[in-house]
């Protein structure tokens, strides 16, 4: 069980241009499987990589279970980095490949063989000791460098994007894979990942990055119902955000007045954000106002409806059906659950 | 569940196999009796006159074949009074140590110019090309004053260093060309693995890069071993090597020209032959080395 702690982890690629890593602090429990998310170039491979020993960082520090690790090799570390391009060596044998950990660490071959066999059944692929990497198909060679990272029984994990490789459904059978794992060996696993929805579908916690800087660092629900800023909400798939003035529970926007009990801010100029899934139309009553259906989509599971409130305009999910009672330029009233409103502070005051 | 995938899969690779290797099989064929052809015809047949010249005793126009054979030339070679086979031994030596350092040398230079970008990268790459496009004649006169200052003139070390200039840009190209197709993520793979630093040299890069080497170390040691000009001048004749003995010969004794160019040619040509593997098919190191 090993206690990951970044402080003020920076790294500098090129004076000129901006920290790839910008004075990142980050706990990461032991034991559990912790997501590195943002955008392409934010930031998170590169932390990866200083967390296996393969990078070194500008300045800052990073410890397992408190002891700094900075001065350790990356051989000598216990952390084993899955490359997202699996890397299996071309010359060498499945088998090879897998044992390649153990080899170096001079364990004796006949141990190297039966841990190998019990890697393979591991990751459902047994019988595969003889062939090389490429008769292998892509889904094969994830699970076989996976395998070759966990025989050598990792202090922690490091998986860069261990999914987006693959096919939607062998995208689904490594996740459950990995979590399987994962929580069998209870491994401190760090995968890093540009995609929210398997950030939210794996990860036990998720650490945000956007330009090298951490957002949030949270469980995967708090980036739906109480992300910290605008840029977080949208990247979360937020789309609806109404700027306008937070006091005593009470958000004011130029389309009116709504209830907002939960809020990231005490008071002052903030924005009232919801997300599409808790608009409801044709219901009046609290938190409501008029407003006029410009568009729909029909999209099966859902419906989207783009709906003008004055000069803003939101976008509602609803039940498929009610394409049914509403066409385009109906007014109807729009309902923001007071409980689903969460206010953040204005979008200017984010870095 | 894992049963039932591995199934379908190994099914549809069966069925797709025989065609796709029956198609590369016809034009494997095609390209070896090509290969063969230009081999036979390139290098063996300019060999056979020479062979025939070397156990010649008559042989004068129209006569198509010598009308008289005779074996003095191979024992002229062969006695120990000449050290032919002394002197062979001496351009093998020369050669041997040239190839070791042009690798020793070519590998990391070529690593730095296929995989690193850094200021005065095109300058370096121009001075090593240098010795390829700047007439030899030229470059080693000035070497030779440069030398004989330095007491490295008419020495066998002189004759290796001198040797380094035309060997080196060929190693260092060839390296480059198969660094610029490598990826050394491979190797930050294998240290996090737990390989140490040599470990991962030793199990990860050299087998990646060894068909490069092979081919440039072969670059290496046939250009050493066939050099005349360099070894000529900052050897001082004090340093002897096969293209030097040879050379005497070809104006005063045909058949033991003949001999000679025969013993000449048989290194370079078994070097090729074992090193083959590593020029063409699936193996090439010139052209790109597939996924390494």
């Amino acid at each position: 069980m090993t206690q990951v702690t970044l402080s003020g982890l920076t790294k500098i690629f090129d004076e000129k241009s901006p920290p790839a890593v910008d004075q990142l602090n980050l706990e990461i429990e032991s034991g559990k499987l912790t997501a590195l998310l943002g955008p392409s170039g934010c930031g998170k491979t590169t932390t990866m990589k200083m967390i296996a020993g393969l990078l070194r960082p500008t300045s800052g520090d990073i410890t397992f279970n408190g002891e700094s690790i900075l001065s350790i090799p990356p051989e000598d570390r216990g952390a084993v980095m899955v490359f997202q391009n699996y890397l299996l060596f071309p010359y060498m044998t499945i088998a090879e490949n897998i044992g390649f950990g153990l080899k170096m660490r001079k364990v004796d071959r006949k141990e190297i063989r039966t841990r190998v066999t019990d890697m393979l059944d591991l990751v459902q692929l047994p019988g595969f000791e003889d062939r090389k990497p490429r008769q292998l198909s892509g889904g094969q060679q994830q699970r076989i460098a996976l395998a070759r990272a966990l025989i050598v029984q990792p202090n922690v994990l490091l998986l860069d994007e261990p999914l987006s490789n693959l096919d939607a459904h062998l995208r689904d059978e490594m996740r459950e894979l990995i979590r399987r794992i994962q929580t069998e060996m209870a491994i401190t696993t760090v995968f890093v990942t540009h995609d929210q929805e398997e950030a939210v579908v794996l990860a036990d916690r998720i650490a945000l990055l956007f330009d090298g800087r951490l957002q949030q660092f949270d469980v995967p629900d708090a980036f739906f119902e109480s992300p910290q800023s605008v840029e977080i909400a949208k990247f979360f798939g937020g789309t609806n955000f109404i700027p306008g003035h937070y006091e005593g529970g009470e958000i004011t926007t130029a389309i009116g007045r709504f209830r907002a009990p939960r809020s990231a801010v005490d008071g002052g100029d903030a924005v009232l954000s919801i997300r599409p899934e808790a608009v409801t139309l044709g219901s009046d009553g609290g938190n409501s106002v008029m407003g006029r259906i410009r568009s729909h989509v029909y999209v099966g599971r859902y419906a989207r409806f783009r709906v003008a409130l004055g000069d803003i305009e939101v976008e509602a999910i609803t039940d498929p059906a009610q394409v049914k009672l509403f066409n385009d330029g109906d007014e109807v009233p729009v309902r923001f659950d007071s409980n689903k409103i969460w206010v953040i502070g204005p979008a200017s005051s984010q870095p | 569940m894992a049963d039932t995938r591995i199934e379908p899969a190994g099914a549809v690779a069966g069925a797709v196999a025989p065609e796709a290797s029956e198609r590369r099989f016809s034009w494997r064929i095609t390209g070896r009796w090509v290969g063969i052809t230009g081999l036979l015809a390139f290098l063996v047949a300019p060999i056979v006159p020479l062979f025939i010249w070397s156990i010649s005793f008559r042989w004068f126009y129209p006569a198509i074949l010598p009308t008289e054979y005779s074996a003095r030339a191979w024992t002229e070679v062969i006695t120990p009074h000449n050290d032919v086979l002394g002197v062979a031994w001496n351009t093998a030596l020369i050669a041997l140590v040239v190839t070791v350092f042009s690798i020793l040398l070519g590998v990391p230079a070529g690593r730095a110019l296929g995989l690193y970008e850094f200021r005065g990268k095109r300058l370096v790459e121009w001075m090593i090309l240098a010795p390829i496009i700047v007439p030899g004649l030229a470059v080693v006169l000035g070497i030779h004053v440069l030398f004989i200052r330095a007491g490295l003139s008419n020495s066998i070390p002189g004759v290796i260093l001198v040797h380094l200039v035309p060997t080196l840009p060929y190693m260092t190209l060839v390296m480059s060309g198969v660094f610029a197709n490598y990826d050394t993520d491979f190797e930050l793979q294998a240290r996090s693995l737990g390989a140490s630093r040599w470990a991962t040299q030793l199990h990860i890069t050299l087998p990646a890069i060894f068909p490069g080497v092979v081919v440039g170390a072969l670059f290496a040691f046939i250009i050493s071993w066939s050099q005349y000009v360099l070894t000529l001048l900052i050897g001082g004749g004090q340093v002897q090597t096969l293209p030097l003995l040879l050379f005497g010969f070809v104006r005063s004794d045909p058949a033991i020209a003949g001999a000679l160019s025969v013993v000449f040619i048989l290194p370079a040509v078994l070097v090729l032959l074992l090193s083959s593997r590593y020029l063409s098919g699936d193996n090439a190191a010139v052209g790109g080395i597939g996924n390494i």
